[in-house]
């Protein structure tokens, strides 16, 4: 208890972040480079898509972040009603500018991805759709974010909004599940085990631990740029 | 500070009462959505009469073992849910996974006598990765037991 009540006072939670914020973006730098490399020479062609398919290895990590760091946005936005910390309000403002950014990468590269082997750019089916909705969600928090000047009340209306988007994320995990989609189901976090080699499981779980740790030192960094900037 | 306060169990309260309605309001919003959600009809929906008549649609199935046929740039081929078969016709370029025994979306529409005339062929894949030499093990391992079971 007294570990989290310290941690909660934005000082001292400022100069943790300061402190952690560059080991994470070191760690990033080494595991981004180990998974391109692993997944770019080691990994072994597939039977199906060639080469082709070491687009997965952005791809698929990218997906995964623009999904949870939405529900670790959520968890803030819960935290931020119920019991108005200002370290989940941080938080929660410093995330929706890299959740778009990662749904972006996403799009992007599942559209370079389809137009090989699917034969198309993009299909309106219910997995692309919803994704493409999540991209939406997070500008509209941005933008919600941008009209509200002072920062307290804008964490809890942009709270609510949040609360409300949340809906989508089991959408977008089901909907392969829920719906024919031409995307395919699940490879990984499915019912029987990952339907992957584990030489491309691998580079796809050290380039999802990058992205994971550049999200963090990134949110880290800010949350104490923007605290250190309101006690100078 | 007292992190489950009355104060902070009416909030909760209330935040669990905004969430369950808002997943009640979605469950209800796809229900209705259902028909529209569907990306394709399988070949036992056409059969059983629910795709549009004279209107373009989408059919996916898999591409049944020795069923292509071509004369020049149109390819003439059967899908199948392994219940039921349609015949497609297409011309034009087909995307680099189309194969036989591989799952694909085509889209157009059906004529009288049932021939679906595609005018685009997509492609789908399985959501297994795996290295060539594995999967011809696999293949061949399936064979086996399908031969000598």
């Amino acid at each position: 208890m007294n570990i989290v009540t310290r941690y909660a006072s934005p000082k001292h939670f400022s100069a943790l972040a300061k402190r952690l914020a560059p080991w994470m973006g070191a760690t990033a730098g080494i595991l981004l480079t180990l998974g391109l490399y692993w997944g770019l020479l080691i990994a072994p062609t597939d039977y199906q898509q060639g080469d082709g398919y070491r687009i997965m290895f952005v791809h698929v990590p990218a997906a995964w972040m623009s999904l949870i760091i939405y529900v670790v946005m959520t968890g803030c936005a819960l935290a931020t009603l119920i019991w108005r910390t200002k370290i989940s309000e941080y938080w929660l403002l410093s995330s929706p500018l890299l959740g778009a950014s990662f749904t972006f990468l996403t799009l992007v590269t599942g559209s370079l991805w389809g137009r090989p082997m699917w034969g198309t750019w993009w299909v309106w089916d219910a997995r692309l759709t919803s994704e493409l909705i999540l991209l939406f969600i997070y500008l509209g928090i941005m933008a919600l974010e941008g009209a509200i000047p002072d920062r307290r009340k804008a964490a809890r209306v942009v709270s609510m909004l949040t609360l409300v988007g949340s809906v989508n994320i089991p959408i977008i995990k089901f909907s392969v599940d829920w719906w024919n989609t031409l995307h395919q189901p699940a490879s990984i976090f499915r019912a029987g085990g990952p339907a992957i080699h584990p030489l491309m499981l691998i580079p796809l779980f050290l380039m999802a631990g990058a992205f994971t740790c550049y999200y963090f030192c990134l949110v880290l960094w800010k949350i104490h740029k923007q605290i250190k900037g309101k006690h100078v | 500070m007292m992190l489950f306060s009355r104060l902070h169990q009416r909030r909760m309260s209330f935040l669990i009462f905004v969430l369950v309605s808002l997943a009640i309001a979605a469950f209800f919003m796809l229900r209705a959505l259902n028909e529209n959600l569907l990306f394709y009809f399988t070949p036992s929906d056409i059969v059983a009469g629910k795709a549009p008549l004279n209107h373009l649609f989408r059919a996916g199935g898999m591409v049944e073992n020795g069923s292509i046929k071509r004369s020049g740039l149109t390819v003439q081929f059967r899908i199948t849910d392994l219940h039921q078969k349609i015949t497609v016709i297409y011309t034009g370029l087909l995307p680099d996974l189309f194969r036989e025994g591989q799952g694909v979306i085509v889209h157009g529409k059906t004529d009288k006598t049932g021939v679906f005339t595609a005018e685009e062929v997509l492609a789908k894949h399985d959501e297994k990765y795996t290295p060539p030499d594995v999967a011809h093990t696999l293949r061949d391992q399936q064979r086996l037991q399908q031969d000598h079971p």
